[in-house]
């Protein structure tokens, strides 16, 4: 079973304060550590578990920065065999499409059974590049997916949808899959490892490499005009409980027992 | 006169309430454009169900055929993308849940439609789009400004509209057939529903409910001590399932379960839509967080910024009985 997977690095957020850069188009990320995306983590592991138990081999592929290389060995150090690095060079204000058409450039040209993407960016959160590249090579689909067992020729998946309900689906192979978290508990990658996967070597491919036309990605394939960012307006919101630790538990104790009729 | 196309959700035989915030979204845009309000709804022995949007839409197509059961991509796509291609509306306006996340990045590649994923709110100017999105989980607005196009396709977050079958309107019924089925790859099988579980997190009074901000599962013990000292059930956001530091059963949200306690207290969760989806009806929200800016303090009632394991303990103190 041979797999490919787009992975894609992104700013860690989850404990930071954001600002918006100057012109408004982007956010301040100089002092944001990067991670993978976090649904590729998963779909990279679940690549690697079907790689394990079935023999072939797993390709992954990242369209970004030079930095970018590290979301590449992180894969390569959870088990991928080869890694693929397409430079952003001209991908700049790209939708959607625009990354997708970059990935498709690569992808078309390779052997799989199964290309994974994870359901959405943590940043971006369109989750719509995985789709658009099952689209773009003709390919059956399914998103969301939270279960895989591949058997002869075709793939019986498990989607998940709303309210604890799944639903099992089969695709004929080869089929493109977005991988939704907690389809299983990914590998953890320690430093020794990223070290032992630091001499394969990766391919590095760009834009012009791929036939691309500056008109077709950026912000001229994109069909977005232009975007603003900014900082949520604060709503209504709660009312935040001021004073010491012990005044703040007292209040907080107090608010418990009056709405929870706690004793 | 030009129109919206909403594609109406249901399952089970029942209508989803994404269904209704998009007429409500598209009635309003319908207004301000001058163009009428069509909902398309797919299915196989559906036409009483489709008769509830009556009151909400100008139009409601009824497709009806084997093949339309059950939501497949594949089905969609082929009665989509002829839809789209013959009425060209201004807009199309897909839920951005389970089954239009699966459904609107195919559909724009192959009908040729600009698509934005996942708006929380839209303006249409004529053959201009304006929409907002939501990034950064929800840290970051994003407003976007589309490049002009006749027709346009969108995904519509969950909950950002009222919903509501009567929205005076008295809608014309009327039926399409199927077009043609080739080409079709995917194949449903079945629907799973979860399996049987150690506590029912809807029907407690109290919810202590521990995020990704608790930081390791050798944590969760503090939390656990703080629900046991109040009588509170435990639950959690999605990570922490994820993680399998408890039990999927345990999770709130849209993928997980809607509770409506008493009293719900969030510990280290961010606030992200899908979380909010499964809480924001509970009589009273408190959250602490150490992020005075995230989104869980917009729909809570009273707020801690604070670490978790410095509140928590010494909250617990307070309900210690001597
Ligand atoms: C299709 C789909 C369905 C989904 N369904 C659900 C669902 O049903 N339920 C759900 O919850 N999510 C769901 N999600 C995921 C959702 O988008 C968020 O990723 C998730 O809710 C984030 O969980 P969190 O708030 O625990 O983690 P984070 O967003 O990482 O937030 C952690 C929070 O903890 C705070 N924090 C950190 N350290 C501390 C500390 N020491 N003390 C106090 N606070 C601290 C941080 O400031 C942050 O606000 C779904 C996503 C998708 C794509
Ligand atoms: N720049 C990129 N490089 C590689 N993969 C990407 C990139 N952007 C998106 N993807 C893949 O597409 C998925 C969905 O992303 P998005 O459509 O941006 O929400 C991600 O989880 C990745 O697997």
């Amino acid at each position: 079973m041979d797999i490919v997977v787009c992975v894609k690095q992104i700013p860690d957020v989850t404990d930071a304060e954001l600002d918006v850069n100057k012109d408004g188009t982007g956010i301040d990320t100089e002092d944001l550590e990067t991670d993978i995306n976090e649904w590729d983590n998963y779909a990279v592991e679940d690549a690697v578990r079907l790689k394990e138990a079935l023999g072939g081999k797993v390709t992954v592929i990242t369209l970004g920065d030079e930095d970018s290389e590290d979301v590449l060995r992180h894969a390569l150090a959870m088990g991928a065999d080869k890694a693929i690095l397409i430079d952003e060079g001209g991908f700049a204000f790209s939708d959607a499409l625009g990354i997708a058409k970059g990935l498709h450039g690569v992808v078309k040209d390779l052997d799989f059974d199964l290309l994974m993407t994870g359901v959405q960016s943590s940043d971006e959160g369109w989750g719509q590049v995985g789709l658009i590249l099952a689209e773009l090579l003709g390919l059956p689909y399914a998103s969301l997916v939270v279960g895989v067992e591949p058997g002869d020729g075709q793939a019986t998946v498990l989607r998940e949808l709303e309210n604890n309900t799944q639903e099992k689906v089969t695709l004929p192979l080869p089929a493109v899959l977005t991988v939704q978290t907690g389809i299983n508990v990914p590998r953890y990658v320690s430093i020794m490892g990223i070290q032992k996967v630091r001499k394969i070597e990766i391919k590095e491919i760009d834009a012009g490499d791929l036939g691309l036309e500056p008109d077709e990605i950026g912000a001229e394939g994109s069909s977005v005009a232009s975007i603003r960012l900014s900082l949520p307006p604060v709503g209504e919101g709660a009312e935040i409980l001021e004073g010491s630790m012990a005044q703040i538990c007292d209040k907080t104790a107090q608010i418990i027992r009056d709405k929870g009729g706690v004793a | 006169m030009g129109e919206i196309l909403i594609l109406a959700e249901h399952r089970d035989s029942e209508i989803r309430d994404i269904t209704f915030e998009m007429l409500t979204l598209a009635n309003r845009l319908g207004e301000e454009n001058n163009l009428t309000v069509t909902a398309l709804f797919p299915g196989y022995g559906v036409s009483a169900l489709a008769g509830s949007l009556k009151g909400a839409c100008d139009r409601v197509l009824v497709m009806e055929a084997p093949e339309l059961e059950n939501y497949n991509a594949d089905t969609y796509l082929a009665v989509l993308e002829g839809l789209i291609r013959e009425r060209k509306p201004a807009l199309t306006v897909i839920g951005h849940t389970a089954q239009g996340m699966d459904l609107a990045p195919a559909l724009a590649i192959r009908s040729g439609v600009p698509l934005v994923t996942d708006c929380v709110d839209v303006i249409l100017k004529g053959e201009t789009m304006d929409v907002q999105r939501q990034i950064y989980s929800g840290k970051i607005q994003a407003d976007l400004v589309m490049k002009p196009s006749e027709t346009y396709l969108i995904t519509l977050r969950p909950g950002c509209f009222p919903g509501g079958s009567e929205q005076g309107k008295s809608a014309d019924m009327e039926s399409l057939s199927p077009p043609e089925w080739t080409g079709l790859r995917r194949q449903f099988v079945e629907y799973l529903e979860a399996e049987l579980e150690d506590v029912d997190i809807t029907a407690a009074d109290i919810l202590v409910s521990v995020g990704r901000g608790i930081g390791k599962m050798e944590n969760i013990p503090v939390v656990e001590a703080f629900a046991n000292a109040i009588g509170a059930t435990l639950s959690c956001s999605r990570p922490v399932a994820d993680k399998e530091w408890l039990p999927k059963s345990r999770q709130v949200g849209t993928s997980g379960k809607t509770v409506k306690p008493k009293v719900y207290i969030a510990l280290g969760i961010s606030g992200a839509f899908q979380h909010q989806a499964g809480m924001k009806n509970a009589d009273t929200v408190i959250a602490v967080n150490t992020d005075p800016k995230a989104p869980i303090f917009n729909v809570a009632h009273y707020g801690i910024v604070g670490e978790i394991l410095q509140v928590v303990p010494e909250l617990t103190e307070r309900f210690k009985k001597e």
